[in-house]
């Protein structure tokens, strides 16, 4: 029996392991390296109404545990997304996460509701915390009210459950999660990245040409599990969590802080192998550490014993 | 494409703070076209994250070795040239779509152009050019006498120039400078180095059909990440591109804006 089969809103996944979204383009590249069937989910890379170019380069710049980024959402639109990547995603049976991400309210409503409805799309990722745009974006996600807001006008549309991501550039991110629970979403996805910049030794201007990027890597780590562990507390649906995660070790370990699934981000730019590695090494951890499902290990940080008397009692 | 811990075989200071690493590999059968890339890890830490791309030099199928020639500058580099024979280096490769050799035929005349850093590629384009019947000329530029590195390597392919900025070893002045003065009459051109230069050699149009290696800071190598993307030269302001990792990093000058 699988140690890692999860079953979340819209999503009845193999194992809790991800891609998360612009680490893996439309998977395209990937499948030529390993198949992806054996992925829990594919959250793809972000669509809008429109095309977008992003932003000028340089859009990358690196930090000792990590790096900024600043792509500035390019994707083919939501026409070609919905022409020509899902349907090509559909050979492979992995659900999809379609990440949702627009300039204005009546962006997000538009790309959630014609999305929603190919085939293989079984959720939404509602994107409110991308840096790296000039508008919308992260101005959704850093005021309760508008990301509630936005929430429930997605919902309203949406055929398939709605994920809200998260932005960790805020004061109290619990305010934010509650603020979107109660806008109806059907779960989380956190952390998105951090707001940073590099400056360069030579010009002293910025090193993206956009100035600030986003900080992800094994750096966020630590944010995220703190983010991940107040909000799971005080949230009752589910959170996919991501921020560093590396290893097997790392997945565990965003279990324990309240996740009950997670993604994999930069670390697919640095091995292109990660998620497969990772879901070929969990069930030996997990019976390592004396678990028999790796359910059993969400919220395990702050849940109180008794409720684990199932396990090993 | 493999992702493999290559051996050490020789890693050597062959001019001013440029390095010639050669390793030892499976992907090295893989390896076929010239100004190709592989991505390097160049420490098993966390800093930097990132693998570091750089074209490959020369590809021994024999001995299933190839050879890296790379410019210590930053901190990745720094660390990638503090390698020793014998030691593991993980490497992701061949990565892009290097420049092609076909186009050039029999008889014909190939003039490659490279600067600094931008020569390595064309060690290996060279060779396999030679060794199809087509004749070659090098016209090889560097900042300074002490940073020229395998010149006497070309000349055994063809006849070699070289150009230093400040008149130290050869011409004095830029690859250019050779390229207006000799006039070669080239059935094609293939060139690697800094942008500045990559745009000049395609303003001079000096031959019919022109091949760019480009440059550009990488995430994943692969296309995935969309950190190296260009405009298309007819579409400068448009939603059109292409990855410098992946469609790339050779393009037919006039094909992506530069």
């Amino acid at each position: 029996m699988s140690m890692l089969n999860i079953d979340l809103p819209g999503l009845s996944l193999k194992n809790p392991v991800m891609p998360a979204s612009g680490c893996f383009g439309f998977g395209k590249e990937f499948s030529n390296l390993f198949n992806l069937d054996i992925l829990g989910a594919i959250m793809v890379k972000a669509t809008t109404p429109e095309p977008r170019f992003g932003n000028p380069t340089p859009r990358v710049a690196e930090t000792p545990g990590g790096m900024l980024n600043a792509i500035g959402l390019q994707n083919p639109g939501l026409k070609k997304v919905l022409s020509e990547e899902l349907p090509w995603l559909k050979r492979f049976d992995v659900p999809i996460i379609a990440n949702v991400a627009g300039s204005t309210e009546e962006d997000y409503v538009q790309v959630a509701k014609e999305i929603s409805h190919a085939p293989n799309v079984h959720a939404l990722e509602l994107n409110i915390s991308c840096p790296n745009v000039k508008t919308g974006g992260i101005a959704f996600g850093t005021d309760p009210e508008m990301a509630k807001s936005l929430t429930q006008k997605v919902k309203a549309v949406s055929s398939v459950p709605v994920y809200v991501k998260l932005s960790p550039n805020v004061t109290d991110i619990v305010s934010i999660a509650k603020a979107v629970e109660a806008g109806g979403a059907d779960g989380l996805t956190m952390i998105n990245t951090l707001l940073g910049m590099r400056l360069d030794l030579q010009t002293a201007k910025p090193i993206l040409a956009n100035r600030t990027g986003g900080l992800s890597g094994a750096a966020v780590k630590p944010v995220a599990l703190r983010m991940i562990y107040e909000v799971s507390q005080q949230v009752s649906i589910p959170i996919i969590g991501m921020g560093g995660i590396q290893s097997a070790e790392d997945v565990i370990e965003f279990f324990y802080a309240g996740a009950s699934a997670v993604a994999v981000g930069t670390q697919n730019f640095v091995d292109p192998f990660v998620c497969p590695s990772i879901i070929e090494e969990l069930p030996a951890l997990l019976a390592k550490l004396g678990y028999s499902h790796i359910s059993e290990c969400t919220g395990r940080s702050w849940k109180k014993v008794e409720q684990f008397a199932h396990h090993r009692a | 494409m493999l992702k493999e811990h290559c051996s050490v075989v020789s890693h050597t200071c062959i001019a001013d703070s440029v390095y010639e690493l050669v390793l030892e590999g499976e992907m090295t059968k893989q390896m076929q076209q010239p100004g190709q890339f592989v991505h390097v890890k160049v420490s098993d830490g966390l800093d930097p994250v990132l693998r570091r791309p750089i074209s490959i030099a020369n590809i021994n199928q024999e001995k299933s070795q190839f050879t890296l020639i790379y410019r210590k500058q930053g901190r990745g580099t720094s660390l990638l040239a503090e390698k020793k024979p014998g030691d593991q280096v993980d490497i992701l490769g061949p990565l892009g779509n290097g420049f092609p050799v076909a186009e050039a035929g029999k008889g014909n005349l190939a003039v490659l152009v490279g600067g600094g850093i931008g020569v390595p590629p064309l060690y290996e384009l060279a060779k396999q050019l030679v060794s199809k019947g087509v004749t070659v000329i090098n016209i090889l530029g560097f900042q300074t006498q002490g940073s020229v590195f395998y010149e006497s390597k070309f000349a055994e392919l063809g006849q070699t120039y070289v150009a230093t900025v400040d008149g130290t070893h050869g011409t004095e002045g830029f690859v250019t400078s050779v390229l207006n003065n000799e006039k070669f009459h080239a059935d094609i051109v293939y060139s690697c180095g800094p942008t500045p230069m990559l745009r000049a050699v395609e303003e001079g149009e000096f031959a019919k059909k022109v091949y760019l290696s480009l440059e550009e800071r990488m995430g994943c190598g692969i296309g995935a990440c969309f950190a190296c993307v260009c405009h298309l030269k007819d579409d400068p302001e448009g939603y059109s591109y292409k990855k410098v990792c992946s469609d790339g990093p050779v393009f037919r000058a006039g094909e992506v804006a530069i």
